[in-house]
Parts: C-alpha cells; sequence; structure tokens
C-alpha cells in the first residue's frame, strides 16, 4: 500500500527501492577546523521525484498499461496527434494533460471520446512525477492499454524530469526547423522515438527530414525517426504500428516477468 | 526555468542532512552538474542565492563542478571526451557507447557546522 496516496499495488516488489547510499554517507572531520565537518555523499538531486517516479511505472505496470511522455516545443502538434490516433489503432489510451493553464488540451480530447485529465501547472515549466501521480489515479487505468502523459510544452524543462513513464516520445514540426534538434540536445538526447510532425508542410518550409534524422542520431543511436502528417493517413498508421509494436514488447516483458516470480 | 525546482529539492535534500547530523548550519554545498543534464548552471547559482536565504543554507558557498560529455566506448575500450555533442566513439566511430558522465545532477559534498 502506497503510504502517500493509498492506492495498492499487485506484489510485493513496491519498496521504494533506489539507487542512493544512504548507508555509504562519509562524515569527515576536518582537523584545522574542529567545529566544521565534511559530509560525503552522492546523492541524486531529483531522488525524491526519481522515486515517485518509479512508484508510478510500478502503477501503470500493475494495472498492465503502458505509459509515454510526450514532449516538444508548444503547438508541435502532440494534442492532434492524440485526437487522431484513435482512427489508427484499437488499442485503448487515456490522456494526463499538461499545460500552465485552460483545459482547452483534455477538453478537445473529450470531445473525441478519449479519457483525458487535464493538470494545470500554474507557472511551473514541466510536469514532475507527483504531478502525474495525483492525475494517474483519476484515470480508469483497468480499461487502458497505453496512458499518455503530454507535458508541458517545453523543449528544455521536461527533459530533466523522468514522471514514471516507460517510453519518451519527442515531436518536432516542420514549421519549427531542423536545427531545433541541435539547439536542444538533451531533450533529442531523451527521446526513444522522434515523430516529424506537420510534413504535409514540408513542399512550403526548407525543412530536410534526412538532416533531422541524422541530427537525432548523434544524440541517440537507437532512437527512431518518423515523418508523420495527420493528414497522411499511411505516416499515422506507422505511427499506430510503433506503438502497437511497443505495446507488445512491454507485455511480453511483464509476462515473463510474472513466469519467473 | 526548472533550475528553481531543482534547487529546491537540492536545499530539501541539504536541510534533511543536515538534521540527520544535528549540524547547526551549513558551510558549503558541493554539486556535480553534468553539462547535458540540461540544466544551466548560472541560473542554479541564482536559484541557490534565493533560497538559501530561508533556511540552514543561509550563507553557504555552492561549490559547482561541471561534468563534461564523458563516453567509454564498448567497442574498442577507449574512454573519451568529445569535443561536440555526439554520442559516438572519437577514437572509432562506434556508437555502441556507455555515457560515465556529463548528464548526472548530483549533491557531493556537504560541509556542516556544529557548535
Amino acid at each position: 500500500m502506497c503510504k502517500d496516496c493509498g492506492c495498492s499495488l499487485a506484489g510485493e516488489g513496491h519498496s521504494h527501492h533506489h539507487a542512493h547510499d544512504h548507508g555509504h554517507d562519509q562524515l569527515m572531520t576536518n582537523p584545522q577546523l574542529n567545529d566544521k565537518k565534511t559530509l560525503s555523499v552522492i546523492h541524486k538531486i531529483l531522488d525524491k521525484n526519481d522515486i515517485e517516479a518509479a512508484h508510478n511505472r510500478e502503477h501503470f505496470e500493475a494495472h498492465g498499461v503502458m505509459a509515454f511522455n510526450l514532449m516538444s516545443s508548444p503547438g508541435s502538434g502532440k494534442t492532434t496527434l492524440l485526437e487522431h490516433l484513435a482512427e489508427y489503432t484499437s488499442k485503448q489510451y487515456c490522456v494526463i494533460e499538461g499545460d500552465l493553464e485552460t483545459s482547452r488540451d483534455a477538453d478537445r480530447l473529450k470531445a473525441k471520446g478519449i479519457s483525458a485529465i487535464q493538470i494545470q501547472t500554474g507557472s511551473a515549466c514541466h510536469l514532475d512525477a507527483f504531478m502525474v501521480h495525483g492525475a494517474l489515479h483519476q484515470q480508469p487505468l483497468d480499461t487502458m492499454d497505453i496512458c499518455f502523459v503530454e507535458n508541458v510544452g517545453n523543449l528544455v524543462c521536461p527533459a530533466s524530469y523522468d514522471v514514471g513513464t516507460h517510453k519518451n516520445v519527442v515531436l518536432v514540426s516542420v514549421p519549427e526547423g531542423e536545427d531545433k534538434i541541435e539547439k536542444y540536445p538533451v531533450m533529442f538526447r531523451k527521446a526513444d522515438v522522434v515523430f516529424i510532425t506537420k510534413c504535409d508542410l514540408l513542399p512550403y518550409f526548407d525543412f530536410n527530414p534526412d538532416v533531422a534524422k541524422a541530427a537525432v542520431l548523434k544524440l541517440n543511436p537507437n532512437a527512431q525517426v518518423f515523418n508523420v502528417s495527420v493528414k497522411d493517413a499511411d505516416s499515422m498508421k506507422a505511427v499506430a504500428d510503433w506503438f502497437e509494436t511497443e505495446l507488445a514488447g512491454f507485455a511480453n516483458t511483464a509476462s515473463n516477468t510474472e513466469e519467473s516470480a | 526555468m526548472h533550475e528553481f525546482s531543482i534547487v529546491s529539492a537540492l536545499i530539501n535534500q541539504c536541510e534533511e542532512l543536515a538534521a540527520q547530523h544535528q549540524a547547526k548550519g551549513i558551510a558549503r554545498v558541493a554539486v556535480k552538474i553534468g553539462a547535458l543534464s540540461g540544466v544551466e548552471p548560472q541560473l542554479v547559482k541564482t536559484a541557490f542565492d534565493t533560497f538559501r536565504e530561508d533556511g540552514i543554507c543561509r550563507g553557504a558557498e555552492l561549490e559547482m563542478e561541471i561534468a563534461p560529455l564523458t563516453l567509454d566506448c564498448q567497442a574498442c575500450g577507449a574512454h573519451s571526451v568529445p569535443d561536440e555533442i555526439a554520442y559516438l566513439c572519437p577514437a572509432c566511430q562506434s556508437r555502441d557507447i556507455k555515457v560515465s558522465g556529463g548528464e548526472e545532477m548530483l549533491l557531493m559534498q556537504l560541509e556542516l557546522i556544529f557548535d
């Protein structure tokens, strides 16, 4: 039972394992200054967030849900992609929306029959694991295959926070320019997949998808890159296939873990 | 400006550690920030100067070590610090690399003040 939220998790694996070593804090006396002591630690600064993120992941897994963190600049088409994805997949998905203000994005998704919870961050430029935790309890995860966390539109801050998802999806739209990948390396380094969106606009912009792809691979050799337009059904089918392949891999890992347990 | 959230997490950690060791104050906070951790050192400094005023970190000096991107090549064994932001081995161009530094955000040391 999670002491913060009261949610029960399957199995006994929920013991808040974390990587840092509390036990190894070393207190050294400085011989020159008897009133000062140097404490050697090595703690991740975002340790608390990371523990909460691991808890969120366990929660998703206990419900058999794979979670994806969608990140991009504002206006790259995250919500639009989610609005249209339902037409190309039979998998059930829900969305946790992050924006500074308004519930417009959640309303857009709800209008399409997609379960969406809006987090209004006020002035915060990113979602953290605690905010996502608050929202995930409001989602009917038992009936879902996928939960998308649509982060605050921002190519900088969200990259530093693990929100407890399994994979990172980063979007860059044609009008933004291919240079954004090299300008915001930390974000694209985190990407498991990059969707180059609004590809229907390629004839009107000097955006070279091959250059963009090469820039992504330089930061993350294992990332996949797709050219996407919601107006091109084939490209949307490829997106849906990518999610379904990921989901199949996730389900296999989950069942193997159960068998070995 | 997520540096403010990060620094507030850092200061919480300092407060907890000081309390654990019954320290009266903190003279120095040493952190290691990776060049590709996604935080701007100057903003971390500004945020620390702003936030330290309220608690046990008041007057504490922030010592920041910037860790460059460091790669260990799994193919040729080279340990390298690439000149540009590229996750491939500068020696053999292999993409089979492990990042051994440059993406971390760590609290390394605290200098605690006692009576």
